[in-house]
């Protein structure tokens, strides 16, 4: 799998693994721009693709605008599904459109948080897309 | 020197973890790691008869196959750890260790581990294993069992009795004018934390001997050092567990021992490092999960509402070989003045994975149907539910008679009403209506203990300026990095980026289990006393030195401000605390602190408060409620960071509407095998089930728990969430659910 080349293999383990089965989001990266479950997703797949996991998203010591409003939002308790909200809200902002709260919790139920940050992660992605 | 304690400060752990770069325990670059994978029990009771194990051993990249067959012997846990009881009826943990017999007690009980040099080859070549069983009749059912017992403590507590009698109950329900009894069942649920649990074990000689470092996805790194070297029969000294961040664990990841030792057998049979990583799936089994209960509650009252007795009896159960107690009545044995009160626990054992804690034991599932009934009797009286508990408002606790360290829950209830807009309803059930909805309000009191424990912590200055404050405590997503480096930056008198704050590791000066909302109270006096500590002894060397400004000077006429030892009384007279240091041609200073609760234990009964009001939505329709609105204001002394705090709140309402709307582990009624044991079947909230939601403080310190006067919030807000949901869902629609999850078809069958 994507996930298990990404972290065993690359040792790029910011892309998280929570169940193996595309229920929890953990593991959400960018193929080709597009948000996709790197645990549904082989390896061999993605030859040719360009693939961005959270360790690509800051330039340098620069975070992206979804990263920073997650900070300041406190959109995260223990971290752990965070690279792959991150992931997904990153793929949602990008075009640029500005979505309601209703929209914002349709579109990001894919991703699971048990910590439950979720009406700050509504309110970092309301001020990412202003951004 | 602006103070930044009591400041809402981002988290200092937040660029790590928004990077990817916060490491969990799975996540350690290990030379020459191997990989493992389980074989787990598909039947619940009997024992293995024959385990095959020459297909997987002889798989490609295989390197060991560990069973019952060649696992080494450990030895038994200990009886207690840290004053918690580990064994026996009303013990924390199981008291059976891994792979040392040929019994099965429950589906998914472990009973293999193969060891690939890759995940794949590990994966595969426990598919090969054929296990074949003495296949026994489970027993899966509180009604049916036949092992019960009545444990006398919650974890060997001697303050937490589990079978009590104030006064005389019995008689004084016989005789009250009017008199209510409810059952209340709730289901199994599962932690769930986002990260599975994982391990990684690697040996080595180290001067001589064995030495064993485990990273581990463990919220008491001590604890887990002490057991795994009594375990192996090893010297403390030659474990070392690791855990800088966990991906949450809401009462998991404690208390349940198997896992870090399957591995730490499996790499001493396969003779090199091995990585363990649990399965979403396994999460059902080995991880811990909250008991199902069934719990008679029966209130007597005086026609003006005030209480005369209340009896609240349990029965829960854990598995064969864990004694671990749900204890339910925690909070009907503190909430109410009430002068004749009683419960007991009826533990039964079945062959079901162990409980353990999860996020407010007892309170969370205790207090829903203590709280339901108090919402039956006002309904019974006529009475607002607020107006009842107000009339059995417990100035001091009626179970001891200590008087409370600090109350403040009237405030609660006045805010909590005016937030919500209480006085605004309809109180007729099922007279309101948003379209085709039919709309609820209900209300709930809410509590937690404000535990404190004895902890240690060290404080380092260093000649180049900067600080480092040390605690073998744990970072779980509360935001200890973030709080003990405000406290100890403040401690220290230095600025909050010259500070740094290590945890989660068994190395560092001693600190309990994270957990029982107890890590503030805990860790927050140790730090501070630390850094007293080493300024201490930074005067004493300035005192000493003939050039510093300082010389000669009384200790107690030296205080720190703004990173420098200047006079009290003359503020111009002093200097940087590098310098000082710089001087003695020291690199550094340090200092430790042991700190403990005191006598203040004795005298008062430390509890946090809080009230809670919802609105709710029913569709009758289809049967699904939706909590549309939550307005909860705590009393919970003085808060260390209002960010953090506020998430580690609505965390935990969250959990708490998860308990009470959709969570519910089931378990084949003849196989006993987990039946939900993925993320699709087993509903946590998600974003879209998030509701409006508003929670408020009331910040007034608690004088006597600490000099922090800070109580712990990380479970005060799952309880009471789930009462005043299920009384809002009354208030909509007139009809009492009893059973936890309120699912559409309880609503749909009436």
């Amino acid at each position: 799998m994507l996930l298990d080349a990404l972290r065993e293999q690359l040792h790029l383990t910011g892309t998280k693994k929570g169940c193996d089965h595309g229920q929890c989001g953990a593991c959400t990266v960018h193929i080709d721009g597009q948000s996709a479950l790197s645990c549904l997703t082989l390896a061999v797949m993605s030859e040719g693709r360009a693939i961005t996991t959270i360790e690509g998203l800051a330039r340098g010591e620069e975070l992206h605008p979804v990263q920073e409003a997650f900070v300041k939002h406190d959109a995260f308790q223990c971290g752990y599904c965070t690279p792959g909200q991150i992931m997904a809200a990153t793929a949602l902002v990008q075009d640029r459109q500005q979505r309601s709260a209703a929209e914002i919790r349709e579109a990001m139920s894919g991703n699971l948080c048990r910590c439950a940050a979720y009406a700050n992660i509504i309110a970092a992605i309301q001020e990412a897309q202003r951004a | 020197m602006v103070e930044n304690t009591g400041k809402p400060l981002d988290r200092v752990d937040g660029r790590l973890k928004v990077t990817g770069a916060a490491r969990y325990s799975a996540e350690w670059d290990v030379p020459n790691l191997a990989h493992a994978a389980v074989v787990s029990s598909t039947v619940a009771r009997g024992s293995v008869r024959a385990l095959d194990t020459a297909a997987a051993r002889a798989a490609p990249g295989v390197l060991a196959v560990l069973s019952h067959e060649n696992a080494p012997r450990l030895q038994p846990l200990p009886e207690k750890v840290g004053g918690t009881l580990f064994r026996g009826e009303g013990g924390m943990t199981e008291t059976r260790q891994p792979l040392q017999d040929t019994a099965v007690h429950y589906a998914g009980q472990p009973l293999a581990v193969v060891v690939a040099d890759t995940l794949e080859r590990a994966r595969h070549a426990a598919s090969l294993v054929r296990v074949t069983y003495a296949e026994q009749p489970p027993e899966l059912t509180l009604k049916s069992v036949s092992q019960r017992s009545l444990p006398e403590t919650f974890v060997g507590n001697k303050d937490e009795k589990l079978q009590v009698t104030v006064g005389d109950p019995k008689a004084a329900l016989a005789a009250a004018p009017v008199r209510l009894e409810r059952v209340y069942e709730s289901a199994i649920t599962h932690h769930n934390p986002i990260e599975p649990l994982a391990t990684i074990a690697r040996w080595e000689q180290r001067n001589g001997g064995e030495f064993l470092t485990l990273y581990d996805t463990s919220r008491g790194v001590e604890n887990l050092q002490e057991v795994m070297a009594t375990s192996l029969g090893l010297p403390k000294e030659s474990v070392q567990v690791i855990c800088p961040f966990i991906g949450g664990a809401f009462g998991a990841k404690g208390w349940l021992f198997a896992p870090p030792l399957l591995t730490a057998m499996a790499a001493r049979l396969a003779g090199r490092p091995v990585k363990l990583e649990w399965r979403r799936q396994d999460m059902f089994s080995v991880a811990g999960q909250r008991a199902a209960t069934h719990q008679t509650l029966s209130l007597g009252a005086s026609r003006d509402g005030k209480l005369l007795a209340l009896q609240h009896d349990t029965q829960t159960h854990a598995s064969i070989m864990s004694g671990y107690t749900e204890p339910c009545a925690r909070v009907s044995r503190m909430l109410y003045a009430v002068p004749n009160l009683g419960f007991s626990h009826q533990l039964a054992h079945l062959h079901l994975p162990s409980p353990c804690p999860m996020r407010g034991p007892g309170e969370t599932v205790g207090g829903w149907a203590l709280e339901c009934a108090m919402d039956e009797l006002a309904a019974e009286l006529s009475l607002d539910p607020v107006e009842l508990r107000l009339r059995n408002y417990a100035d001091k606790n009626p179970e001891t008679g200590k008087p409370w360290s600090s109350k403040h829950l009237r405030e609660c209830y006045e805010r909590g009403k005016a937030l919500i807009g209480w006085d605004q309803r309809n109180p007729k059930p099922r007279a309101m209506r948003e379209g085709n909805q039919l709309v609820g309000y209900g209300m709930a009191t809410t509590m937690y203990p404000a535990a404190r424990r004895p902890a240690e912590a060290r404080a380092t200055l260093f000649a180049d300026g900067r600080a480092l404050v040390q605690s073998a405590t744990h970072e779980l997503g509360n935001g200890a990095y973030t709080i003990f480096r405000q406290i100890s930056a403040d401690g220290l008198a230095l600025p909050l980026e010259r500070v740094r704050f290590e945890l989660g590791d068994s190395a560092l000066p001693a600190a309990p289990t994270s957990g029982g909302s107890a890590t503030t109270a805990t860790i927050g006096p140790a730090a501070l006393e630390a850094c007293r500590n080493v300024l201490t002894a930074l005067k004493r060397l300035a005192i000493q030195q003939a050039q510093s400004p300082l010389h000669g000077a009384a200790e107690d006429a030296i205080e720190a401000r703004d990173g420098r030892l200047v006079l009290k009384a003359d503020a111009s007279r002093g200097e940087d605390y590098a310098a000082i240091l710089r001087r003695a041609k020291l690199p550094l200073v340090a200092a430790t602190a042991s700190v403990k609760p005191g006598e203040e234990r004795e005298q008062y009964s430390f509890y946090s408060f809080g009230a809670v009001f919802v609105k709710v939505r029913v569709d009758e329709a289809s049967g699904s409620i939706r909590l549309a609105r939550l307005c909860a204001v705590y009393d919970v002394g003085r808060l260390m960071n209002p960010k953090t705090a506020h998430s580690q709140i609505i965390g935990g309402v969250m959990m708490g509407l998860g308990a009470t709307l959709m969570e519910e582990t089931q378990y084949d009624a003849r196989t006993g095998r987990a039946v939900v044991r993925n993320l699709a079947d087993y509903h946590v909230p998600s974003l879209a089930d998030t509701p409006d939601i508003t929670v408020e403080w009331l910040g007034i310190p608690d004088p006597h728990i600490s000099e922090l006067g800070a109580r712990g919030i990380g479970e005060i807000g799952c309880v009471g969430t789930p009462a005043a949901i299920t009384n809002a869902v009354y208030h909509a629609t007139g009809q009492r659910l009893r059973s936890l999850p309120l699912t559409p078809d309880k609503l749909l069958r009436g």
